[in-house]
């Protein structure tokens, strides 16, 4: 029977004509003037499609809905960082969720943990290597004090001794869901072009020389070079 | 005392106390017994002679950890030795050393994981080794002055912490001879994703081949004996053990306390607390294994998306149970010295359901996961024959767990020195022979459906359990106050092994000296033997098979 009215095949009508199919598109728009490209916003400008806005708030509010995490596990609290960028809690959600393994590709330290003497000069490296504009979350209690270990010999007596951080999330561990608060809270200083407050970090990295003469520096004068880098610990000032 | 194969006893062939003393004969100078295993003093410059002939001639072939401590008077080491065919069997060298003067003499040509151990003694408590193969410090920078667990420490002097030891790789004197060689020193870590936390590997390349491999851990060292040894027994060390290995293994570390605590203050915990206890740990272990799994993946083939992501919503799902049996997600600090902190969430039945609804999706979620990793080609070409770990060398390096019974080593405490309920479950130690990557990965899976039967099993018993007789927790003092001296040292199978805690009683509500056996710290002494010989990206899959974590490795 298909042989007989061969015009009436779908595939034949169209494989005969060059003029375009235009039938999943007139379904789509229906009757009427096609406006398809006036949305909802357009309407609200009026006739100009243009928005004037000042190019910073602009930046910021680029800058707020796509922040590049770095990758960055150091305790306890980094499990629950994984479960937040995981399955469920998703922070993907808010344009937040793809953890960088390089802190040059980074915008936002989320330091998951505790610090000790030794992880000290790394993680402020680490934080150096970052571009402007960065900017840091700090989890957990130990990043605020030292937390359950604050009376550790090793054991930096929270993360803004050493570098500047934005936003402080508590718990041990915090929750994802407050992780996730303290991300939003987070994006709303960065819209609002907000930075961190300026703090006195006592722990700098500074080349040995550089240190002041003591009985301490004395005695390590002939195991460090002058010119390395050094973190002095001042542990009898700490809170 | 080579390897004469009549001086070695047969299997399960064990020596009485009296032949044991007989065997040490007056090396031995004094008598000093531990609550579980006989203890023996001796000099310091017969060490080596001591353990060999127990490792020889005793069977003594495991050595599970080395104490070290100070008193007033003396420094001590104390070597804990076992039986890897019969971890009940214990026995304990007291070493003791001048306090002007601490050198003893290393254990490390008769056991190869007194490398470590012996460094850790040195570095934190300040006895020195002779004959030691390479002792420097190993949880402290280099630079740091003084032995923080000895005596007259002072915490309040400042210190300096180099950056130099992290050197950068592509300097151009990282090459030997000028570039013209191809040898290159390779950092890996300590902020890498493939080290799972903080850890710094430093590697030597012979082109691509790994001819060396130096873990350098204490990136996150936190104390954590110094903090225990702060705590009063009854309440306060009990939160610590959540945060050494913390990716939910929670319950089973904080079992090992309770387990050397009960055993020191001699209590006896009720039975039914005993079932809440082996079912909580239990999913702490389904949850511990996942996330091996799921790393294990993103570090072989880069799988983000599917296995990652699987594994952590199969710990969703844990978690949850676990947060309304112990009211958090992950620090459950759950159980109680004599017991549990309260019997299990109302409505039972809605808990038994919730636990039950796991246990049933289980089969196929497993099934899910041999298929997509397992069985992958590509998973297979990356782990099966890398990093192999011969079970001779594994018990040489006290490997436990998961990663000894990849090797083939039939050695878990839950079966061989039964603790909680798991002697009245019905249950199998899993092992495999394959000593490769993909052998521990298939062990981990394996343990995990084993976990689900103990675990229905408890339920099984909890459910029907009568209402009158479910007791929580033993009778407790307010304080408790061990008699002094009293030392002892125990052990459960926590998530990657042996997790043993010594404790020594001074009297006080506090321990004398509290130390961590913790299974990571040797399993990961055992990296170079694996890795060496093979490329990057299998020292990469040999690292993610250990399955370390560094909160419990530097602890
Ligand atoms: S705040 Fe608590 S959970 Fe977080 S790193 Fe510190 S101890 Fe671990």
């Amino acid at each position: 029977m298909s042989s007989d009215e061969p015009e009436t095949r779908p595939r034949q009508t169209i494989h005969d004509s060059t003029a375009p199919s235009t039938d999943t598109r007139d379904s789509r728009i229906g009757e009427g003037v096609d406006d398809r490209f006036n949305s909802k916003l357009r309407e609200a400008f009026g006739a100009s499609p243009f928005i004037l806005t000042k190019f910073d708030e602009f930046m910021n509010w680029v800058r707020g809905n796509s922040m590049f995490m770095l990758q960055f596990g150091i305790a306890c609290c980094s499990i629950e960082m994984i479960h937040t960028y995981a399955i469920k809690h998703d922070v993907d959600r808010y344009g937040a969720g793809v953890p960088r393994a390089s802190p040059r590709q980074a915008d936002v330290m989320i330091v998951p943990g505790t610090i000790v003497s030794k992880f000290g000069p790394r993680m402020k490296r680490v934080y150096d290597q970052m571009p402007e504009p960065k900017f840091v979350v700090g989890m957990g209690s130990c990043t605020i004090s030292g937390g359950p270990f604050q009376e550790g010999y090793n054991v930096v007596k929270g993360a803004e001794e050493i570098i500047p951080i934005d936003i402080h999330v508590p718990g041990c561990p915090p929750r994802p869901e407050a992780l996730i608060y303290g991300i939003l809270k987070l994006q709303e200083r960065i819209q609002n072009g907000e930075s961190s407050p300026v703090v006195v970090k006592p722990y700098e990295l500074e080349q040995f020389g550089d240190l002041p003469e003591d009985e301490l520096v004395q005695k390590l004068a002939d195991e460090i070079d002058e010119d390395d880098l050094v973190m002095r610990y001042n542990w009898a000032d700490s809170p | 005392m080579s390897t004469g194969i009549e001086q070695t006893p047969a299997d399960g062939e064990t020596l009485t106390e009296d032949e044991l003393e007989a065997l040490i004969g007056d090396r031995a100078i004094a008598r000093d017994d531990h609550m579980n295993a006989p203890g023996f003093v001796v000099n310091p410059d017969e060490v080596q002679s001591v353990l060999s002939d127990l490792k020889e001639r005793a069977g003594y072939d495991h050595l599970s950890s080395v104490t070290a401590q100070e008193y007033e008077d003396r420094y001590e080491s104390i070597y804990h030795l076992k039986k890897y065919a019969d971890a009940s069997d214990e026995v304990s060298v007291v070493v003791p050393t001048a306090s002007d003067d601490p050198v003893s003499e290393s254990a490390e040509p008769v056991f190869r994981t007194a490398d470590w151990h012996e460094r850790e003694a040195y570095d934190l408590v300040g006895i020195e080794y002779a004959d030691h193969p390479d002792l420097r410090r190993i949880l402290l920078p280099e630079t740091w002055q003084g032995h923080p667990l000895s005596k007259g420490y002072d915490q309040e002097k400042p210190q300096v912490v180099t950056l130099s030891e992290h050197a950068n790789p592509l300097e151009s004197d990282h090459r030997e001879s000028g570039g013209e060689s191809d040898t290159m020193f390779l950092n890996i870590g300590p902020h890498h994703p493939a080290t799972h936390g903080v850890l710094h590997v430093e590697t030597v390349l012979d082109g691509e081949t790994v001819v060396d491999v130096e873990p350098d851990i204490g990136y996150l060292h936190r104390c954590e004996e110094q903090m225990c040894q702060q705590g009063t027994y009854r309440h306060q060390i009990m939160p610590y053990p959540d945060r050494w290995d913390y990716v939910s293994s929670g319950l089973l570390n904080e079992w090992s306390y309770a387990r050397a605590i009960e055993d020191l203050a001699d209590i006896e915990v009720p039975e039914y607390a005993q079932v809440i206890r082996t079912m909580g740990a239990e999913l702490c272990r389904i949850a511990s294994h996942m996330l091996a799994l799921g790393t294990f993946a993103l570090d072989v083939y880069g799988e983000f998306t599917a296995i990652f992501q699987y594994t952590f919503r199969d710990r969703e799902v844990v978690q949850d149970i676990l947060e309304d049996l112990t009211g958090q997600r992950m620090m459950f600090n759950y159980f109680r010295v004599g017991g549990v902190a309260w019997d299990l969430p109302e409505p039972r039945e809605e808990f038994f359901e919730k636990t039950r609804d796991f246990l049933d999706e289980l089969p196929a979620k497993v099934a899910e996961y041999n298929d997509m990793v397992t069985s992958n080609e590509i998973f297979q070409t990356r782990c099966i024959d890398t990093g192999v770990l011969e079970p001779e060398v594994a018990k040489d390096y006290g490997c436990t767990g998961p990663v000894a019974r990849g090797s083939g080593v039939d050695y878990d405490l839950r079966r061989d020195d039964p603790y909680g309920y798991y002697e009245n479950l019905d249950w199998d130690v899993v092992t495999r022979d394959g000593c490769d990557n993909y052998a521990r990965v298939l062990t981990r899976m394996e343990e995990v459906e084993e976990s689900a039967k103990i675990i229905q099993q408890c339920l099984d018993l909890l459910e029907d359990w009568p209402e009158d007789d479910r007791e929580v927790q033993a009778n407790v003092p307010r304080t408790l106050k061990p008699d002094a001296d009293a030392e002892t040292y125990r052990a459960v199978e926590a998530a990657k092994g042996e997790l043993g805690i010594y404790i020594r009683s001074d009297g006080t509500d506090k321990p004398g000296r509290f130390k961590i056996r913790s299974p990571c710290f040797s399993n990961l002494q055992a990296l170079g033997e694996m890795a060496e010989g093979e490329y990057i990206p299998d020292l990469v899959a040999s690292l993610g098979s250990l399955d370390i974590v560094l909160g419990e490795v530097d602890r």
